[in-house]
């Protein structure tokens, strides 16, 4: 468990907005106030010159990074897979496709397996229509297994309980949670069946109560496009971290919408996030084609999982159960499985005719399964290890 | 996919690195020294220069990258799809042939990410100079494009073919080679700006994604913070995940594979019923996981309620169920929340109340000058507290008591499935009822015993 305490602020109304957010004091004239984050945001631009304050914000931004990546830098006394050489290497997989789902009649954008480890809910574009406003981008199964959440090019994210009740209509049920200003990247549940994590291609993140519709909390920051989120398995279930167009992944408290932790080591668009299973570290994948493993006690990147003949990016990760294997799903229609501790690559698997789009791990770690935009899914699991042996590639 | 309507609006070249990262390996290619083995090929009467054979690019990959000779096909076939390379005999298929099949590399004026998006005009003149050229060897595809172009563009029509005229004409005064490889190089291109139907297009990408202005206020806040915080050395940080790989490799079916068998492997359900949540035996790598952290067991249903039984015994299950509660609250319905709180306050707070939690003083008297005003996060240090008072106290004394070591002792390790001899006994797929249809699990019978018990065949 991360033993860090996040900033508590007092939560309440905010003197400004009278919106119920976590507040910070701000002062204005000599008297205190509690504003919430957009509102000190607000405050904080307006009454100065435009030019004047851009320019003077972007230095003391500059300065500041710089300094962070010294501090960053100064505990880092050994790499990863210089510890890791100690341990025994994973030797060669056969892996094989066990399922292949073929219902969907277009590409495959996202999936989310059930918490009984069998179902899977998927997403993809809309067949037969041009209009781009049907590519649904984002599914997510509920923790009870009763309803799903989707959304795309539509802005929303929409939960639908399942029925099988042939003569009941599953739109009809639909009802809309989410509302943001750009299309929906990502969608999680949390806990329970009542709350709703969402990310936007409108920069921001935003946690919404699922009966009412009532936007909760709201995380600003990323300077573009959210593309992805994973919500941290830690005791005290308070973080989630994001992915975005700005090369930017950052961890964000639920409870005062700060963020608390950033990292800027991409050279492109972060696609996917995956938390490592303990929640001291999390995975991501980018359009650079590399996945890199950042810890959140240290404060850094400690890995890079890339190679020269890997060009394409990465679309989606997610770690097997012990955190050992790091599956992602690559642009050129491949998987690479990494071992994430030597840093290598153990594994490459064909298959898929199109990019893979999404690939997640199944709740009990028996299989994983990935979506592509060959239309298809495809179910794979370990049938063979064999033991470490000498091999002339992927050393 | 319909040909015709411009490509599905992307990102802008910058944002392509794929394609900067192909460019570099093609360079690569072709240098002289270190390069793929360039040949002269004979085509019908013509000899084209600098060509190089399918397998040679293969090899070269191979060698290059370090990698397995299919994917060293697969990298070519890519580079090939995105025209890169090109075929020379049968450039109407852009794909890799590890054999005498020769390719030459794309001219840079062709390049992706040179010309992208491709312009509608250019399209028009190259599908006219077909037209011209050959009467009616525009394939299906192109006609139907060509026609709708005509509609499209119907006004700047007569430039259309005065261009095409012009290029055919100054494609005469060229050698009969140059024509040809120009000839490839153009229809390539065009392949893959313009894939016929049932081809992959390479160039397609998912929606638009922008970008907006960071808020440089929230960033110069979180840079502030963030130097302030503690930070781990790299080296105890990275030891952790030794250790934690180490402890769960066993238990990672993707790794180490399970007992009886991994379910999608031998279409044999048995690990999933023996793990179901609830099941009266629980198998040994489960009961183990209990010990390796207090979430884990919290996490598991049948470790809770176990856990749960120990607390009973000591007199403290008010603790497990205070964070319950809080749980609940914390994760629930907003309109439910001051019901919730309410809840919480008459059964765990109160002075006096049913089941009073032991929380220090300090921590009670802001909680309860907190409820005034309600809300989720309300017990949030309450149920800290709580927790971690189960942790670092009841939960070590729950591992070394009888009772969980009667649990460990009790749980059975299944016997490996044998694998069928005979391929084709085959065993028909029953679906699982969804959880949506069963809201309550329901238990199954026993399926395994202590220690050597039998597995299921």
């Amino acid at each position: 468990m991360c033993d860090q305490t996040f900033l508590v602020n007092v939560f309440g109304s905010c003197d400004k907005c009278f919106k119920q957010r976590a507040l910070r004091p701000v002062f204005k004239k000599s008297q205190q106030l509690s504003y919430c984050s957009t509102c000190t945001e607000i405050m904080a631009t307006e009454g100065l010159h435009e030019n004047e304050t851009l320019a003077s914000l972007k230095s003391e931004a500059e300065s500041l990074k710089g300094k962070l990546e010294e501090e960053r830098a100064k505990l880092h006394d050994v790499e990863l897979h210089q510890v890791a050489e100690r341990v025994e290497a994973l030797g060669q997989f056969v892996m094989k496709t066990r399922r292949t789902l073929k219902g969907h009649g277009n590409k495959v954008l996202c999936m989310d397996w059930c918490k009984d480890k069998r179902r899977i809910v998927s997403s993809s574009q809309e067949h037969a229509v041009t209009m781009p406003c049907t590519w649904v981008m984002a599914c997510a199964y509920a923790p009870s297994g009763c309803a799903i959440a989707c959304g795309g090019l539509d802005n929303k994210c929409s939960v639908y309980p399942l029925t099988f009740d042939k003569n009941e209509n599953m739109a009809a049920k639909k009802k809309s949670v989410a509302m943001h200003t750009n299309y929906l990247s990502a969608c999680s549940f949390t806990n329970s069946d009542m709350q709703i994590l969402t990310a936007s291609g409108d920069g921001t993140c935003a946690l919404w109560d699922v009966e009412s519709g009532q936007l909760l909390q709201s995380f600003h920051g990323h300077g573009a496009d959210v593309l992805c989120l994973d919500l941290a398995p830690s005791e005290t279930g308070n973080t989630f971290v994001s992915g975005g167009c700005d090369k930017k992944a950052m961890v964000w408290d639920m409870r005062s919408g700060q963020c608390v932790q950033a990292f800027e080591t991409h050279e492109s668009d972060i696609n996917s996030v995956r938390y490592y299973p303990s929640g001291d570290a999390f995975a991501s994948g980018s359009d650079d084609a590399t996945c890199r493993l950042y810890d959140l006690r240290a404060d850094r990147e400690v890995a890079i999982y890339s190679k020269e003949s890997i060009i394409f990016g990465a679309s989606s990760v997610d770690f097997s159960l012990s955190g050992r294997l790091l599956f992602a799903g690559y642009n050129d229609y491949t998987i690479n499985v990494w071992d994430v501790l030597k840093g290598s690559r153990v594994s490459i698997l064909f298959g898929h005719e199109n990019r893979v789009s999404t690939l997640r791990v199944s709740p009990d770690g028996t299989a994983f399964c990935s979506g592509s935009w060959d239309h298809t899914l495809r179910v794979r699991g370990m049938v063979f290890r064999f033991p470490v042996c000498e091999r002339r590639e992927d050393g | 996919m319909a040909a015709g309507p411009a490509p599905p609006p992307g990102r802008p070249r910058a944002q392509m690195p794929h394609l900067r990262k192909m460019e570099r390996v093609v360079v690569s290619m072709q240098d002289p020294d270190q390069g793929v083995k360039m040949r002269s090929q004979r085509l019908l009467v013509t000899v084209i220069p600098h060509a190089v054979t399918g397998s040679d690019v293969v090899q070269w990959l191979a060698q290059k990258f370090c990698v397995s000779e299919e994917e060293a096909l697969h990298l070519g076939t890519v580079l090939v799809q995105h025209g890169y390379i090109y075929p020379l005999r049968d450039p109407r298929s852009l794909m890799l042939r590890p054999d005498e099949t020769p390719y030459r590399f794309q001219t840079p004026y062709f390049w992706t990410s040179t010309l992208w998006p491709a312009a509608e005009l250019d399209y028009a003149i190259y599908l006219a100079k077909k037209n011209i050229r050959k009467r009616g060897t525009l394939v299906d595809y192109e006609k139907d494009c060509y026609d709708r172009l005509h509609k499209k563009i119907n006004h700047a029509w007569d430039l259309v073919l005065m261009q095409a005229r012009e290029q055919l004409r100054a494609a005469k005064q060229r050698r009969k080679g140059d024509r040809l490889v120009i000839a490839c190089q153009e229809q390539t291109y065009w392949l893959v700006n313009r894939p016929p139907p049932g081809a992959p297009n390479v160039l397609e990408q998912g929606p638009g994604r922008g970008s907006c202005a960071a808020s440089r206020v929230l960033m110069i806040e979180y840079f502030r913070k963030a130097l302030g915080r503690t930070r781990v050395k790299s080296s105890v940080c990275l030891e952790a995940y030794l250790s934690f790989c180490g402890q769960r490799g066993p238990h990672d079916p993707l790794v180490s594979g399970c007992l009886p068998s991994n379910p999608w492997i031998s279409d044999n359900d048995a690990y999933w019923v023996m793990n179901a949540p609830t099941v009266a035996a629980p198998t040994k790598l489960r009961v183990e996981r209990w010990g390796f952290s207090f979430r884990e067991l919290l996490e598991d249903p049948m470790g809770r309620a176990h856990f749960m039984d120990f607390l009973g015994k000591e007199f403290s299950g008010e603790n497990l169920s205070f964070w319950e509660a809080c749980e609940e609250l914390r994760y629930g319905t907003q309109a439910q929340v001051p019901t919730l709180v309410d809840a919480v306050y008459e059964q765990f707070l109160a002075p006096g109340a049913a089941r009073w939690v032991n929380i220090d003083s300090r921590t009670m008297e802001q909680t309860l000058e907190r409820l005034r005003q309600p809300h989720r996060y309300v017990l949030d240090d309450a149920q800290l507290h709580i927790y971690m008072l189960m942790k670092k106290d009841s939960y070590p004394r729950f591992l070394k008591s009888d009772m969980y070591k009667g649990l460990l002792a009790e749980a059975g390790i299944p016997l490996e499935t044998k694998r069928r001899v005979f391929p084709f006994t085959w065993r028909p797929r029953h679906s699982s009822p969804s959880p949506a249809l069963l809201p309550t699990p329901v238990e199954p019978t026993a399926a395994c015993g202590p220690g050597g018990g039998d597995g299921v065949a």
